[in-house]
C-alpha cells in the first residue's frame, strides 16, 4: 500500500500542519506535525512495517491505529513498549522497532514463520520440559526471542504523582453518551469526573467528518467547557473495586510523568464505547489489512491516504462510512464486498506492499489496501470488576451489560445502538440516574456516620431505572472466514491454534487461553477475546454464548510501576541524638521506620569496652506508654502474665505478654512513678501493637476501668548506661538522686535532673547483663544529655554501642528477643518464664490457654553452645536427629562472644532436648552437620546476675 | 477497597482500619473449658448474611466500633454501637 499525507485539510483533523516536528525512526529522520501520534506521522511518511510478530517475525502493520493496536509497540529513548498508535509525537524523539535483528526490514527469526507449522500450541512447554537440567540453557536462548523493548538500568527516576479525589459521579469514556452523561449529572448538582482514554473527547464522533457529526461534537465541547464538569484526557480508569474505589492513570500531565487518582465515586457511568474486531482469515495480519476505524481515524484525525486501491469488507454502518471516507480521500474503492449479504474476504497474498484479496468465489482483487468492518467488541471490563457477567446477544453478535450492581451503570455502545441523538439521550438519563443515586449514596454514608456528621432531612429514594432502553442493531456473526488466520496478533496466536488446544482437550476458553496464551498479551483481549470465544465454540460446536467470556480484570489498560509507587515518599523516624551518631561514623540499620545505630565500627570492640568500663546506647525506639488513673494495676494484672497489685511506687518490673491463645506477643518492663501512675515499656517493633492491644482492652472488654493511656515512645529521648563504671559515670552528671546501691538498688526507678534536665526517668535494668541505668529524657533535651554524658565519662572510658552490641550482649546472657527467638507457636512457658505465669490470677489475656499449657511439653527456648567453638551456625539452621533429616529444633540467635571467645546460641528444641547437657546435631546451612550441646542456663555469662545486680 | 462508616471519623478506607473481626462474646476464663475457649479464639460463623464484626479506626479516631455488615454485598447498617461485642450472625 501507498500512504501519504492528504493534500487539503480535514475539517476533523487534528494536527497543526503549521508546526512542523523532527524525529527519528530506526535511526533516520522524519518529520510530522504537532497532533500526528508517532504512528501517523510515520504513515504519513509512507513506512508500512512498524514491527514484527512475537514468535514469527511477520511483518505488522497499521491495524487498529489506536491505543490498542499490537502492531505498533516502540522503543522512545529509554522507553519501551510505546504505543505508537496513541503517544503523541514530540520533537527530537528516537524511535526504534522492537523485537526485530538485526533490523525490522531484514529479519532473520522470520524463519520462525517457515517452520511456522511446528510452532502449534503448547511447543514450548512439550520441547523444552525435557530433560531438566537443560532448562537454564533453554531459557538464554529463548529470552533473546522474547519480545518487548529494552530497559535502561541507568534511566533517571522521574516524577509520579498521586491524587486522591471524592467525586459523586465518576463517566468512564468521553463519547456522545459520556460526555451527555457527564452534563446531566453535573446540571443535577453532582460533582462530575470525566475521564477520556484518548487526547479529546467526542469518541467516534472525532473521526466522523459528516456534517451532522461535527456540529454535534462542537456542541457537546462547548456544553463541556461551560459545565463544572472536570475532564480528564489521556487518562484512564483502569480498575473498580468495592464501593466504587477507582484507579485511574493520567497519562498526560503537564509536571508528572504519569499520576495515579485513586477516586472514591459515589456512582460509576461506564461508557467505553466499542473496539472494532478483526476479522479471521488467511493473511489477516498482512500490513495493508487494516480496520474500518482505522481508515478513518487515519483520514478524518491526520489526513493521511491509508492507500491508493481498497477493497473494502463491511457487515455495518461504520464500514460503509470507512468507504465513503476513503472515497472523498481519493482512494480508489475496488470492490466493496458486503458481509451482510453472504459475501467474505477469504484470503490475502502478495508481498508486504501489495495486499491480494480473495473473496467468496475464488475472485481475486488487486488492492494495496483491504479495510475490514466486521464487528464490535465490548469492552465491559469494568462492569466485570464490579461483579457483572455480560450476556452474548447472537443477534447483535456482541456482548452487553447484563445486572450490574446499582451504582454502577452502562450507557452507550455497552447499553445498546441507535441513533446519535438515541445514544445522547440515553446518556443523559443515565446522568441524571447517577446522580439521583450519588445523593441517596451519600445520604446513606452519611446517616451511618451522623455522630461524626450531622445528617439533614429523608434519605433520598432509590431512583428506579427508568431509562428507555437503546435498541440493538441486528449485525452478522462474523468471527472466522473459511480460512485459518491470526486471532490474537500480540501473541502470534491462530485460530488454528486454538482450535488445536480445544482438540487437546483445553476447550474451555480460561484453559485454552492460557494454553496457547491468546488474549495474554499486550492488546490483553481488547481485539481478540470474543474471537477466542468464536474459536474455541466452533471447535466445541457449541455457541459463544455457551462458551462464554473470560473474565476482564484490572487493569484495564497498562500502567507503570512508577505511577503505582508514586512520588516515593517513605517517613523514617530518627532520635534526637541522630546528628550525633552521623557525627562518630555510625553505621545505621533500619528496623521498621527507625533508623537506629546498628554499630559504630567495631561491635566486638564495643562490647569489650561495656564488660568493662561503661557504654551509651540510643534506645529511644523502646515502646513507652503512659498509664494513669486507679486502675493501672487492674490492667497491668489482665495484660501481663504475672502479679502487679502489690508493685510499690518507685520498683520496676518484668513482665510477659501472651495473645488470647497463648502466645508470646511482647515483653518489657514497667516502672510504678506514682500511686496512679506507671509508665511501660515495649519491644521497639511491637510498640504500636501493644498500644493498640491495650486500647482493645479498655474499650472493648474492660470499658469501666478508668485508664488513660498515652504513647510517650516519642516523647522521651532513651539512653542506656551499661557497664562497671555507669554509677561512677552517672552520678557526675545527675541531681536529686542517691545512687547508691543500698539507695537505688536493681529494678528501682527514681525520677532525676540529669546534666541539668529535670523530670528524666531512671531505672537500673538493661539488656546486657551490666551494671545499668536506663534514662528516659524528654526528647528536646535528648542530645543534649547524651553529649553531656560522653563529656563527663572521657577518662572512664565511656563509648557508644550499637544494636548489634546489645544483640551480643543479651545473647550473652541469654535474654530471648519476642519474634527472634519466639514465633507464632511459642506458647508463654517454652520461654522458660513459666514461674512468670500466675494462673491463681482471676483472668489474664491467654489465661485457658496458658493454663492448659503448663505442665505439658512444649518446645523449649533453651541456650546452646557448638562444640567447636569457632563455628556460629547460620540462624534458622535447623537441629536435625543424628544423620537423619528429622527436624527436632532450630537456632533462633547466634553470634561469636566476644566475652567468652566462643560461639553462642539460643534455638527451640523439643521437649525431650531441653535439659541442659543434652547432645544435639545441627544441620549447616553448608550441609555439614556439626555438634551442640544444650547448656543449663540461659545465660552463657553470668549466670547469677552478680554483674547487674551491682 | 471498603468504605467503612467510622461513627467518629466519617467514612474511611478499610486500610485505615483494623478488621476486628466477627464480634462474639469472651467466655468467662474461669469456667471456659479448652474446647470453648478455641471456639471463641478460631471459630467463626462467616454467614453469608449480616454479621455484627468490630473494627478500629486505627488512622483515625483509635476507637474500637461495633457494625454490622452483610458479607455478601458488603453493605452496612444500623448506627455503629461503640464497644458493643455481642455477637456472631446478626
Amino acid at each position: 500500500m501507498t500512504m501519504g499525507r492528504l493534500g487539503n485539510a480535514q475539517p476533523t483533523e487534528v494536527i497543526d500542519r503549521g508546526a512542523k516536528l523532527s524525529f527519528r525512526w530506526n535511526g533516520k529522520r522524519f518529520g510530522g506535525f504537532e497532533g500526528d501520534t508517532i504512528a501517523s506521522a510515520l504513515a504519513a511518511a509512507g513506512e508500512q512495517v512498524f514491527s514484527r510478530s512475537m514468535k514469527y517475525h511477520r511483518p505488522r502493520g497499521i491495524l487498529t491505529a489506536d491505543y490498542w493496536d499490537p502492531n505498533l509497540l516502540v522503543q522512545v529513548g529509554d522507553d519501551p513498549n510505546v504505543r505508537a498508535g496513541h503517544r503523541r509525537l514530540e520533537a527530537g524523539m528516537e524511535v526504534s522497532a522492537q523485537n526485530v535483528w538485526p533490523s525490522l526490514r531484514r529479519d532473520i527469526k522470520a524463519a520462525n514463520g517457515l517452520v511456522g507449522r511446528f510452532l502449534t500450541a503448547g511447543f514450548y512447554y512439550k520441547t523444552f520440559m525435557r530433560p531438566a537440567r537443560l532448562w537454564p540453557a533453554y531459557e538464554r536462548v529463548l529470552a533473546t526471542f522474547a519480545p518487548g523493548g529494552k530497559i535502561d538500568l541507568d534511566t533517571p527516576h522521574r516524577y509520579h504523582d498521586k491524587r486522591y479525589m471524592h467525586p459523586d459521579v465518576v463517566v468512564a469514556g468521553a463519547g456522545p453518551a459520556g460526555i451527555e452523561a457527564a452534563l446531566a449529572a453535573s446540571a443535577d448538582g453532582a460533582r462530575v469526573l470525566l475521564v477520556e482514554h484518548e487526547h479529546a473527547v467526542g469518541g467516534h464522533l472525532r473521526y466522523d467528518s459528516r456534517d451532522t457529526a461535527v456540529a454535534a461534537l462542537a456542541e457537546l465541547r462547548a456544553a463541556l467547557d461551560a459545565s463544572d464538569v472536570e475532564v480528564l484526557t489521556d487518562s484512564t480508569v483502569t480498575g473498580r473495586y468495592e464501593d466504587n474505589w477507582l484507579g485511574i492513570v493520567q497519562r498526560s500531565h503537564p509536571v508528572a510523568v504519569e499520576r495515579l487518582i485513586k477516586a472514591r465515586a459515589k456512582t460509576l457511568v461506564v461508557a467505553p464505547g466499542l473496539i472494532e474486531r478483526p476479522y479471521v482469515f488467511a493473511g489477516n495480519d498482512r500490513p495493508g489489512v487494516i480496520t474500518s476505524t482505522a481508515a478513518r481515524r487515519l483520514i478524518n484525525l491526520w489526513g493521511v491516504k491509508p492507500g491508493e486501491r481498497a477493497v473494502v469488507f463491511t457487515a455495518n454502518a461504520d464500514g460503509d462510512a470507512a468507504a465513503a471516507d476513503l472515497d472523498r480521500a481519493g482512494v480508489e474503492i475496488a470492490a466493496v464486498i458486503d458481509g451482510r449479504q453472504g459475501h467474505r474476504v477469504s484470503s490475502t497474498q502478495g508481498s508486504p506492499r501489495a495486499v491480494e484479496a480473495v473473496v467468496s468465489g475464488g475472485n481475486r482483487i488487486e488492492a494495496d489496501l483491504l479495510v475490514v468492518a466486521a464487528g464490535w467488541t465490548a469492552p465491559t471490563s469494568l462492569l466485570n470488576m464490579a461483579g457483572d457477567r455480560p450476556v452474548y446477544d447472537p443477534p447483535a453478535a456482541r456482548f452487553f451489560a447484563a445486572d450490574p450492581p446499582g451504582n454502577v451503570l452502562a450507557t452507550g455502545g455497552l447499553a445498546g445502538d441507535g441513533t446519535l441523538d438515541e445514544l445522547r439521550a440515553h446518556g443523559a438519563a443515565t446522568g441524571r440516574l447517577a446522580a439521583q443515586r450519588a445523593a441517596a449514596v451519600a445520604h446513606r454514608l452519611q446517616a451511618l456516620t451522623a455522630r461524626a456528621q450531622p445528617v439533614g432531612g429523608e434519605e433520598p429514594p432509590w431512583a428506579p431505572d427508568d431509562r428507555i432502553p437503546l435498541g440493538r442493531d441486528p449485525h452478522p456473526e462474523l468471527y472466522r472466514s473459511d480460512t485459518h488466520g491470526m486471532v490474537d496478533f500480540s501473541e502470534d496466536v491462530g485460530s488454528k491454534d486454538l482450535m488445536a488446544a480445544a482438540g487437546e482437550g483445553y476447550d474451555s476458553v480460561e484453559l485454552a487461553k492460557r494454553y496457547t496464551t491468546a488474549t495474554m498479551g499486550p492488546s490483553q483481549g481488547k481485539l481478540e477475546t470474543v474471537n477466542t470465544v468464536a474459536a474455541i465454540a466452533e471447535a466445541r460446536g457449541e455457541t459463544i454464548a455457551a462458551v462464554g467470556t473470560t473474565v476482564w480484570r484490572p487493569p484495564y489498560a497498562p500502567l507503570t510501576l512508577g505511577a503505582l509507587a508514586g512520588r516515593g515518599f517513605e517517613p523514617v523516624r530518627v532520635s534526637s541524638i541522630q546528628p550525633w551518631h552521623e557525627a562518630n561514623g555510625v553505621h545505621t540499620i533500619l528496623a521498621g521506620q527507625w533508623i537506629r545505630p546498628d554499630h559504630y565500627g567495631d561491635p566486638a570492640a564495643e562490647v569489650r569496652n561495656v564488660r568493662s568500663n561503661v557504654g551509651l546506647i540510643d534506645v529511644t525506639p523502646l515502646g513507652k506508654l503512659d498509664l494513669r488513673g486507679p486502675d493501672v494495676a487492674k490492667l497491668l494484672n489482665l495484660l501481663y502474665t504475672n502479679k502487679w497489685s502489690k508493685l510499690p511506687v518507685g520498683k520496676v518490673r518484668y513482665g510477659m505478654m501472651c495473645a488470647e491463645d497463648g502466645v508470646v506477643l511482647d515483653d518489657g518492663v514497667t516502672g510504678r512513678l506514682g500511686d496512679e501512675h506507671y509508665l511501660m515499656t515495649t519491644t521497639s517493633s511491637g510498640a504500636g501493637g501493644v498500644w493498640e492491644w491495650v486500647e482493645n482492652w479498655l474499650q472493648t472488654e474492660r470499658p469501666d476501668w478508668r485508664v488513660h493511656v498515652t504513647p510517650v515512645t516519642t516523647a522521651y529521648t532513651s539512653i542506656n548506661v551499661a557497664g562497671p563504671k555507669a554509677r561512677e559515670l552517672v552520678s557526675r552528671v545527675t541531681d536529686g538522686v542517691d545512687l547508691s546501691p543500698e539507695a537505688f538498688a536493681y529494678m528501682e526507678v527514681r525520677t532525676a535532673t540529669v546534666a541539668g534536665v529535670a523530670g528524666c526517668f531512671m531505672w537500673r535494668i538493661g539488656f546486657t547483663g551490666e551494671l545499668s541505668f536506663e534514662i528516659h529524657v524528654p526528647a528536646g533535651c535528648g542530645l543534649h544529655v547524651w553529649e553531656a554524658l560522653m563529656d563527663a565519662g572521657d577518662d572512664l572510658g565511656v563509648g557508644p554501642f550499637g544494636l548489634e552490641g546489645q544483640r551480643i550482649m543479651r545473647l550473652e546472657k541469654g535474654h530471648f528477643i519476642v519474634g527472634q527467638d519466639t514465633d507464632g507457636l511459642t506458647l508463654g512457658p517454652s520461654t522458660g518464664l513459666g514461674p512468670l505465669i500466675k494462673l491463681d490470677k482471676d483472668d489474664f489475656a491467654g489465661k485457658p490457654e496458658l493454663a492448659w499449657a503448663v505442665g505439658r511439653p512444649l518446645p523449649m527456648i533453651v541456650a546452646i553452645q557448638p562444640d567447636d567453638p569457632n563455628i556460629v551456625p547460620a540462624e534458622a539452621s535447623q537441629i536435625v536427629a543424628g544423620d537423619t533429616n528429622q527436624i527436632l529444633g532450630r537456632i533462633t540467635s547466634s553470634r561469636m562472644s566476644p566475652t567468652l571467645g566462643r560461639s553462642i546460641c539460643l534455638g527451640q528444641v523439643e521437649p525431650e532436648l531441653a535439659a541442659g547437657g543434652t547432645k544435639l546435631t545441627v544441620l549447616l546451612t553448608t550441609g555439614e552437620r556439626v555438634g551442640a550441646t544444650v547448656m543449663d542456663h540461659h545465660a552463657h555469662f553470668d549466670p547469677t546476675g552478680e554483674r547487674l545486680r551491682g | 477497597m471498603l468504605l467503612v462508616p467510622c461513627p467518629y471519623c466519617g467514612p474511611r478506607n478499610s486500610v485505615d482500619l483494623r478488621y476486628g473481626g466477627e464480634s462474639q462474646p469472651r467466655p468467662d476464663p474461669a469456667t471456659a473449658t479448652p474446647e470453648q475457649w478455641r471456639g471463641y479464639l478460631y471459630r467463626r460463623d462467616n454467614p453469608a448474611d449480616w454479621l455484627r464484626e468490630n473494627w478500629y479506626c486505627r488512622s483515625g479516631c483509635r476507637r474500637w466500633f461495633t457494625v454490622e455488615r452483610n458479607t455478601a454485598t458488603n453493605e452496612f447498617r444500623h448506627p455503629p454501637m461503640p464497644g458493643d461485642k455481642r455477637g456472631g450472625k446478626a
